[in-house]
Parts: C-alpha cells; sequence; structure tokens
C-alpha cells in the first residue's frame, strides 16, 4: 500500500518527475556511453597493436605512421625503399619484418600490399579460398567482403587513393581468390594482396624504374611502411633511435603513440565525465526541491496518516521510496540512452572507420552507477522527508 | 464507552482550557458545543489522543489513555477511534476505494473492500469509488470523510464540525447517515460543532466556555 501511494504520488507528479528522471538519465547515459566509448576504443586500439613493437615508414608524423600503418584510418606518411626495410631484417635484434604497401582503395576499403606473415601476425584464418599467388589476386577481410558483396572469382579495378572518389586503374583488374573469417580485428575491413601487385597496378607510371642505375632489383622498389617484431627489448633501446638519426625513414613506437593518443582523447572524456556528474548532481538537487515542495503541500496527509495509525519511520520510508523510484528509473533509462548512444556512434564509425564497436556487454562501472543513482534518489529525498519526524499532528490537522 | 474527567490543555501561548467532564455511550450521540476559540477542536484531539492533556483523564472501554506511551496510542487510536476532520483531508493522489482502505493497512488490519463498498452503497456514493478524491465536491468528500472513520468499527467516532460547509439538505442527509451509521457499528459518536442547525437533533449536549 506505501508502495502504491509513493508510485501514484510519482505519477501524480507527473512534470516534476518527468524532470527528475530525464536528468538522472542524461547524466548517467552520459557517463556509461563515455565508459563503454573509451573502453571499446582502448580495447580495439591494443588488440591491434599486440605484438608489434616498431613501425618504420617515411619521415612525418609518428602518430599518423602508426594510424595508418597499423589501424589504416589515416593517410601514409609517404614511401621509403625497400631495400632499406631488408636490411633492417638483417638485424639480430629484430625477429620479423612486415612490409605494407599501400595507396589503393575500392569503394572505400583499402587494398593492402604485403606477405603471408602480416596473416599469420593477425592468427587470420580463411572462410573460404586461399591465399594469393599470383598478381592481382586478393583476398578480402570478412567485413569487407559483406560490404562490397564480393565473393571468389570476382574482379574489379582499383582506385588510387584512399578514398572512394579516387581516379580508377582501368588496366589492370583485380581478381578475389580468398576471403578471411571474422577476425575483430583490423583485417577485417582490409583488402589484401601481394606487394608485387601494387607495384604491378603503379609500375607503369613509376618514374623511378627509368632512372634506376644499380644492379640490385630490389634497389628501386618502394613500400609504405613496415611493422617490426623484435627479439628482445634490446632492440627497443637502440634500433629505433638508429633509425631516426641515420636514415631516411622513422621509427616510431605504437605503444608510446597510442598513449598519447589515448591521453589527448582523456582530456576531452572527462571534461565530459565532469559534466555528467554535474547533471547528475542536479537531478538530485531536482529531486530535493520536488520533494520539499510536495511535501509542504502533502503536510496535512502526513498529518492525516499519522493520526490513523501510520508510524513516522514507514512515512520516512514511504518518501525515500520515492527518492529511489526516481533513482532506478533514471538508471534505467539512462543505459537504454548511452545503448542508443552506442548504436547511433558504431553505426557512424563503421561507415566512416569500419571499426566495428556495437558489442556491448553490462560494464563493472555501471554497477557504481547503480549504486550512485540510488545514493542520489535516497539523499535527494532523505532531507526534506526529515520533516515528518518534527511534524505536528494536531497543530496541523487543526490548521486550515 | 468513554468518559472524560477534569480534563485540562494549555498552549505555549498561555491560552488554557478546562473541560467540562462527559460521558458518552453508544446510542445516545454526545454534542459539544461552543464559539470560535472555545476549544473545541483542543477537545476533539484530546479524545482523539492527537494531543496529551495537561491533566485529568481520558478512558474509553476502561482503558486509561493518557497513560499509554506514544507507541500504544498510536495504536488505540487506529484501532478504536475514528475521526471525521473539519477539513476532509485525503490522500489526493489515490482514489476514493484506496483512500478507504487506507484506514484498514494504517491500522494494521485486513483490506476489507467488501466495508468499503457497503459504506459506500450506505452513503451514496458508490459510483465515485473508482475516482481521484480530488474529484469530488465538498459534499461528497464529507461523506467519503464519514465513511473513512468507520472503516474499523472504532468504539468512538469523533466528528469535528462535520456539517460547517455543507446546505441545509446535506447537512440533514450527513447527520442521518452519521448517527445510523455510528449506531450500526455500535459506537460512540460526539459531535463537535458551532452549527445551530444541530441543536434541536441531539438531547445529549455539552457546552463550551
Amino acid at each position: 500500500m506505501l508502495i502504491k501511494i509513493a508510485w501514484k504520488n510519482l505519477i501524480d507528479k507527473k512534470l516534476n518527475s518527468f524532470l527528475c528522471i530525464l536528468l538522472m538519465a542524461l547524466g548517467i547515459g552520459l557517463i556509461s556511453l563515455l565508459v563503454i566509448l573509451s573502453k571499446q576504443f582502448e580495447e580495439k586500439f591494443t588488440k591491434n597493436i599486440s605484438g608489434i613493437d616498431m613501425v618504420v615508414g617515411a619521415k612525418g608524423s609518428p602518430l599518423q605512421l602508426i594510424l595508418s600503418s597499423v589501424y589504416q584510418v589515416d593517410n601514409p606518411t609517404g614511401n621509403i625503399p625497400l631495400n632499406q626495410v631488408n636490411a633492417l631484417k638483417r638485424n639480430p635484434l629484430v625477429e620479423e619484418v612486415i612490409p605494407m604497401s599501400m595507396g589503393d582503395n575500392y569503394k572505400g576499403y583499402r587494398i593492402v600490399g604485403t606477405n603471408e606473415k602480416y596473416l599469420e601476425h593477425f592468427k587470420t584464418e580463411f572462410a573460404e579460398g586461399q591465399l594469393f599467388a599470383k598478381d592481382l589476386e586478393v583476398i578480402l577481410g570478412a567485413v569487407a567482403a559483406e560490404n562490397l558483396e564480393i565473393k571468389i572469382g570476382d574482379n574489379f579495378h582499383s582506385a588510387h587513393g584512399l578514398d572512394s572518389e579516387g581516379e580508377t586503374h582501368d588496366h589492370e583488374h583485380f581478381e578475389v581468390v580468398g576471403i578471411l573469417a571474422f577476425n575483430n580485428s583490423v583485417v577485417d575491413n582490409l583488402i589484401l594482396t601481394s606487394l608485387n601487385s601494387v607495384w604491378a597496378v603503379h609500375g607503369h607510371s613509376s618514374s623511378v624504374d627509368s632512372s634506376s642505375t644499380t644492379n640490385d632489383p630490389t634497389s628501386d622498389k618502394q613500400i609504405t611502411s613496415a611493422l617490426v617484431k623484435f627479439r628482445s627489448p634490446m632492440g627497443m633501446m637502440t634500433i629505433p633511435r638508429n633509425i631516426n638519426e641515420n636514415s631516411v625513414m622513422q621509427a616510431a613506437l605504437p605503444s608510446i603513440e597510442v598513449n598519447r593518443l589515448f591521453e589527448l582523447l582523456g582530456v576531452g572524456v572527462s571534461t565530459l565525465r565532469a559534466l555528467a556528474l554535474a547533471i547528475m548532481l542536479i537531478s538530485g538537487i531536482s529531486v530535493f526541491v520536488s520533494l520539499y515542495n510536495s511535501l509542504k503541500e502533502r503536510r496535512y496527509e502526513m498529518a492525516l496518516m499519522l493520526s490513523m495509525g501510520a508510524s513516522r519511520v514507514q512515512l520516512f520510508g514511504m518518501l525515500l521510496l520515492e527518492g529511489l523510484f526516481l533513482g532506478v528509473v533514471g538508471y534505467v533509462i539512462g543505459l537504454l540512452i548511452s545503448r542508443l548512444g552506442i548504436w547511433l556512434v558504431s553505426k557512424q564509425v563503421a561507415e566512416s572507420y569500419h571499426f566495428d564497436i556495437s558489442q556491448v556487454s553490462f560494464q563493472p562501472e555501471e554497477g557504481w552507477l547503480f549504486l550512485a543513482a540510488i545514493g542520489i534518489g535516497l539523499l535527494a529525498a532523505a532531507i526534506p522527508s526529515l520533516g515528518v519526524y518534527r511534524l505536528n499532528i494536531s497543530e496541523t490537522l487543526a490548521d486550515d | 464507552m468513554l468518559s472524560v474527567q477534569n480534563l485540562s490543555f494549555s498552549y505555549q501561548s498561555n491560552k488554557s482550557f478546562n473541560f467540562p467532564d462527559l460521558h458518552a455511550t453508544i446510542n445516545e450521540p454526545t454534542l459539544i458545543l461552543g464559539n470560535s476559540g472555545k476549544g473545541k477542536t483542543t477537545l476533539l484531539h484530546l479524545l482523539g489522543l492527537l494531543l496529551k492533556p495537561e491533566s485529568g483523564s481520558v478512558v474509553i472501554n476502561d482503558t486509561e489513555l493518557t497513560g499509554l506511551s506514544v507507541k500504544e496510542t498510536t495504536q488505540f487510536r487506529a484501532e478504536n477511534i475514528g475521526i471525521i476532520f473539519q477539513q476532509p483531508h485525503f490522500i489526493s493522489s489515490l482514489n476514493v476505494l484506496d483512500n478507504l482502505l487506507v484506514a484498514n493497512y494504517l491500522g494494521d488490519k485486513k483490506l476489507q473492500k467488501d466495508k468499503a463498498k457497503s459504506l459506500a452503497t450506505e452513503l451514496g456514493f458508490e459510483e465515485l469509488l473508482n475516482k481521484r478524491i480530488n474529484r469530488l465536491s465538498g459534499g461528497e468528500q464529507q461523506r467519503v470523510g464519514i465513511a473513512r472513520a468507520l472503516m474499523n468499527n472504532p468504539k468512538v467516532v469523533l466528528a469535528d464540525e462535520p456539517t460547517s460547509n455543507l446546505d441545509d439538505d446535506n447537512c440533514e442527509r450527513v447527520i442521518n447517515l452519521l448517527t445510523k451509521q455510528a449506531e450500526a457499528i455500535g459506537s460512540a459518536l460526539i459531535i463537535v460543532t458551532h452549527d445551530g442547525r444541530l441543536k434541536e437533533r441531539f438531547a445529549k449536549q455539552v457546552a463550551l466556555g
């Protein structure tokens, strides 16, 4: 019965309750959205760099190099000579060098020239077909294959540049020979081929060929960047510095650059978080004000219930319950808002960055949010409700 | 049923009252008359245990009430005393039926829907049971207030100016219903009023002043 009265009271004061719940839900939703998004991005970012100790590429911004070579989201910094990369391979501290060559796309999906080590690194498996063997054969990541609606045996022309509006290479066409299983990594959104294929497409327009004077067939060949794994941490200490000081290449360490990126994002995230906390605080105040006002009106009601046998503890509990209801409803709606937000963001991100962040589970932080929502509701209700203990039954009922 | 001796009470503003002794029984309603400021409502609140007297005794059914603890008082009041307030206060968010059942609930009794319905029929508002309480007119609210006071079959029914806001027809009707219902459940009825229209109705009268 008391629960019913508490609930009916909230429904009775629709606008007040709506305002309290709206503020609470916005605060909760915003915080939960931030928690999930920053977690998802961190997870994605760290998963893709795991095992890559260093990236070498043309000189420029190290963050740009990492973003373009590891995450495939930014433009490459330029080209580097293949023979310098091969020289790196002979360093005893280096375990593996995975060359990458980028510059073309098909309908917005990047075509990356590399070798089978790239696939081994990401532990990919074939859904069907096999690895590219001849020039101009390609394999597709799971998401790319699905969205492009391409199957094995299909042909397509690539376009120059990294967005779909580039000039097309009409002479050569790629043939699809394999499709990868879903890997939950950057590979899912790529079209992979051999380095030779990339050179073949661009070979006829390259001026490097004719000006070449050396006999080494690889000397004039260029790639975009290379992912490097070290045999021991010693490599990390000496090699990057050596490359940066003594070669035309630059070396970037993914772990450092990604941390830098998170730091940059962190400022925005913590500002938003403070804003969300402020909204939650305001919602607490609005619960307080609305209960305080309604309690002034309901003085008679309280005195009446006391005269009919209610205890003050019961009434206090009933008023707390109203705050609790507001907190819980606000929390539930807040979570719905955050899931809706995730869905919208993921749709947009998936379009522009081919990043899938839609898998969302309940976060432990949201458990804390629940406690916070209840705490704010109860506290904001408790302060005005203490008035029940000061209420003089006789005086209130006699007062017309 | 209910007897009062040497009752006195004073407010902090040094306004003090000494009330005449009175004795109320079933089947003989008691009318307490007095003009404004003579302590009518104060007396009613003393009888209803909403106020604690300075001295004197209030006995209902062989129980001396002035000696009870706060908790015992609350329980005794819920079980044995039905109060009809001058301004009919209700729980505004509930409908008429729930406002009646609340008396059962707060008195720690089983919710008696049938009782509520039969009282509503007797008092002529059964078609209003599912309406919101503040949609009702003053006269209708007064009748709901009477029904609520009777929900727990109290030993004593205290009515504070039950007719002050009513026209002659409704006044007549409400008083008839009140006496009839109090009689039917066997409770002593005490009406506090300054309404001259009631003087002719009741033989037993006590004047304050």
